[in-house]
């Protein structure tokens, strides 16, 4: 299979002590990779890095889910195709939805979990919900790739799955930074661990295992 | 090796010390005259006038267009800044644009376009927008700024430049220009008021009548519709009402006075009477032409614009002391920590109301009282803008988080609440600086030897030239004033406090940023 991300090299973060030095990953299309990591490694700035590389073929779910409150769910999951209708039609739709679009817009919000939620303000949601609001409107953006920063963070373990599979069914590459090794391992082909901005490990999931992970990250459970 | 902890290169206390140092030695060529024979009998008559106010004699109309002037003008003024703020940060010229329209006050702009578009409601809409944009223009621009845009970031790459604004940043700041433009109208009525002494038709013009005469009874009845108007304004100006409240101010406009025409005054103005005097024949060489633009300036410089900056200064300064003693003293009163059991209720609403007087009307009325010095001026300034200070302190110290031991009393003044708000209190402060020292200018009009006394004289011998002149000599130095508070507040690295508190604190707590 093709290479849908290259990174050859690169350096990034900021000012005179970048996060990632001399960074080099390749993954290929429809891999589902998990990048894990203590806080601090560089997962954040790797995946930012993606985003920033490849704009026009990534969604993105950042890890505040960075919802406008003041505005509806529909308005913001429909922000994640602002860029394919002309400034009018988004200008009508902020003040008028045509039916379609609702109709559209309604079927991603019931399918990640929050029917009745559609015109409700994002920020009368709880932070579950509005995480799957941020969601939505990834999958709703419907690029090939999808860049999730802790998209599942705020859920617990099942939900987590369901939306992870989800993700999964829409997008044809998914590369998510997650904490939960146990959710790591079931929800990703391969994982690419961090430590201080390098790749420590770089493997297929299915030959990990919950003890082989665990040491990595011992110092931050204590 | 550890290296030492920078300290900024300047600290509260030397600055303080340094304004209260030069705020008295201002006293020495200030004049404090009371040169009034009987100020104590005048102001008892005052005071028997405040309390039987004649509201039969309100003039119904002169508040109506007090009202329609002030709608109009700050929605004009509202449009034309958020034009400005969409592009503030691209273009210069319209950062400069909007600066330059801000250092010169309403009142002046007033006096000039009465050369242009006469006795007529252009003059007063115009007289209120033009400095209005420039000042929305600025806090508009921070407000977008300030704004959390973690949604702007997540847009898909490709969407147009106004989706991205209309979705990603106008809701997340509307509440925040709903609140300031509001607040804004609070300020364009006081303004409109003053516009009257002037000689437009708003409440400002019967005022100065009955000052000067000495009808205290029919000023107390008018001002108090003025209050009410005020105190009322959330009820009445609301985002539903703004197009019902726009479309009827343009409906009850007065008729203009006079018949001549606009477009020809216009072009008069600009192609010959705002020229300097010696050129205007432009039958001369370049060298001979600055020649003569020299010896045309020199004497405006040295006679007016140096003595008028000096003065302006002088009275700015013990101005800004007195305002901020005062602040100081006086925020407990507004606060329910230091005043329990509702008394702070009170010392809002007195704060309230003085912040409520137009301190241009205030120094007016104190001059008819005390007889003509710099003391009237001073008075209002400090009265005015040491309200607006110790009101917000006062809300402001209700929010620090205090610990179940704290002092009480004079302990809790000065080793709590004081230490911890004096940061904020300077970077108030130093904002209303500059407000003050526009004012100062003003004031001149009144008599005071600020710039605003040449402006003025200039204008009445229609010398527009030199009034031109005189006005960017203000407009200078009020830029000045800004860019050394600017520079001072962030030498304190006090820059990043607000000198406008958040909208979601509630619209009471938006008044920093009146200028």
């Amino acid at each position: 299979m093709a290479n849908v991300i290259t990174l050859d090299s690169v350096t990034a973060g900021y000012g005179a002590s970048p996060v990632l030095q001399n960074f080099s990953l390749n993954i290929q299309q429809g891999e589902r990779v998990a990048i894990m990591g203590r806080s601090g490694a560089g997962k954040s700035a790797l995946l930012n890095l993606i985003y920033r590389t490849y704009p026009g073929q990534v969604a993105l779910i950042p890890q505040a889910s960075a919802l406008v409150s003041n505005l509806s769910v529909f308005h913001n999951v429909f922000m994640g195709r602002l860029d394919r209708h002309s400034t009018l039609y988004n200008l009508r739709t902020l003040v008028w939805p045509p039916a379609r679009e609702i109709e559209a817009v309604n079927q991603v919000v019931d399918s990640v979990g929050l029917a009745g939620k559609l015109f409700a303000k994002a920020g009368t949601l709880s932070g579950g919900q509005q995480q799957r609001t941020s969601v939505a409107r990834a999958i709703f953006n419907g690029r090939p790739i999808v860049v999730g920063d802790e998209p599942v963070s705020s859920l617990d373990r099942v939900q987590a799955g369901e939306i992870l599979r989800l993700l999964s069914e829409k997008h044809e590459t998914k590369i998510y930074a997650l904490h939960d090794i146990r959710l790591a391992l079931e929800h990703s082909d391969r994982i690419v661990l961090i430590e201080g901005g390098r790749i420590v490990l770089d493997e297929a999931a299915r030959r990990l295992s919950y003890e082989r992970l665990l040491p990595h990250f011992e110092a931050e459970l204590i | 090796m550890t290296s030492a902890p920078v300290a900024p290169r300047l600290s509260y206390r030397s600055v303080t010390l340094l304004f209260l140092l030069l705020g008295l030695a201002a006293l020495v060529p200030a004049d404090l005259a009371v040169s009034a024979l009987n100020p104590a009998s005048e102001f008892r008559r005052l005071i028997a006038g405040s309390l039987n106010p004649a509201f039969s004699s309100v003039d119904i109309w002169s508040i109506v267009w007090t009202v329609a002037f002030a709608v109009l003008g700050v929605a004009a003024g509202g449009t034309a800044g958020m034009a400005m703020a969409l592009v503030f940060d691209k273009f210069r010229f319209i950062r400069l644009g909007a600066a330059f329209l801000r250092s010169v006050h309403e009142l002046f702009w007033a006096l000039l376009l009465l050369q242009i578009t006469g006795l007529s409601p252009a003059t007063g809409i115009l007289a209120i927008a033009l400095p209005y944009a420039g000042i929305f223009a600025k806090v508009f621009a921070e407000i977008i700024e300030e704004a959390d845009l973690a949604a702007e970031r997540v847009l898909p790459s490709g969407t147009s430049d106004l989706s991205r604004f209309l979705y990603a940043r106008l809701p997340v700041v509307a509440r925040a220009l709903k609140t300031y433009t509001l607040y804004r109208l609070e300020c364009g009525m006081r303004s409109t008021l003053v516009l009257g002494f002037v000689g437009l038709p708003t409440i400002g013009f019967h005022l100065e009548a009955y000052f000067k005469q000495g009808y205290y009874a029919e000023a107390a009845a008018l001002l108090f519709c003025f209050y009410v108007l005020i105190g009322t304004r959330r009820l009445w100006a609301r985002p539903i009402t703004l197009p019902f409240l726009i479309i009827a101010s343009i409906l009850v406009l007065p008729a203009a006075e006079g018949n001549s025409s606009t477009w020809s005054n216009l072009s008069r103005f600009f192609t010959h009477e705002i020229v300097p005097a010696p050129l205007r024949s432009g039958d001369f060489g370049v060298l001979s032409a600055l020649d003569m633009l020299g010896s045309w300036a020199w004497p405006i410089v040295r006679h007016q614009i140096l003595p008028g900056v000096f003065q302006t200064l002088v009275l700015a300064q013990i101005a800004l002391v007195a305002a901020s003693l005062l602040a100081l003293f006086i925020y407990p009163a507004v606060s329910r920590r230091f005043l329990g059991g509702g008394g702070h209720y009170l010392g809002r609403a007195l704060l309230v109301v003085v912040r409520s007087t137009p301190e241009y009307m205030l120094a007016y009325l104190l001059l008819q009282l005390m007889g003509p010095s710099m003391l009237p001026a001073i008075i209002a300034l400090a009265l005015h803008n040491g309200a607006i200070a110790g009101y917000l302190l006062g809300r402001q110290s209700d929010e620090l988080a205090f610990r179940a031991d704290a002092p009480m009393g004079a302990n809790l003044y000065f080793y709590e609440t004081t230490p911890r708000l004096y940061g904020q209190f300077m970077a108030y402060m130093l904002y209303r600086w500059e407000v003050i020292l526009r004012e100062s200018a003003i004031f001149g009009i009144l008599g005071v030897r600020t710039l605003g006394y040449y402006v003025d004289a200039a204008i009445s011998e229609l010398r527009l030239d030199v009034a031109f002149f005189l006005l960017l000599a203000v407009a200078a130095l009020s830029m000045s004033t800004d860019a050394l508070s600017r520079n001072l507040r962030r030498s304190l690295r006090i820059d990043t406090l607000p000198t406008r508190l958040s909208a979601d604190k509630g619209p009471s707590t938006t008044l920093a940023a009146d200028h």
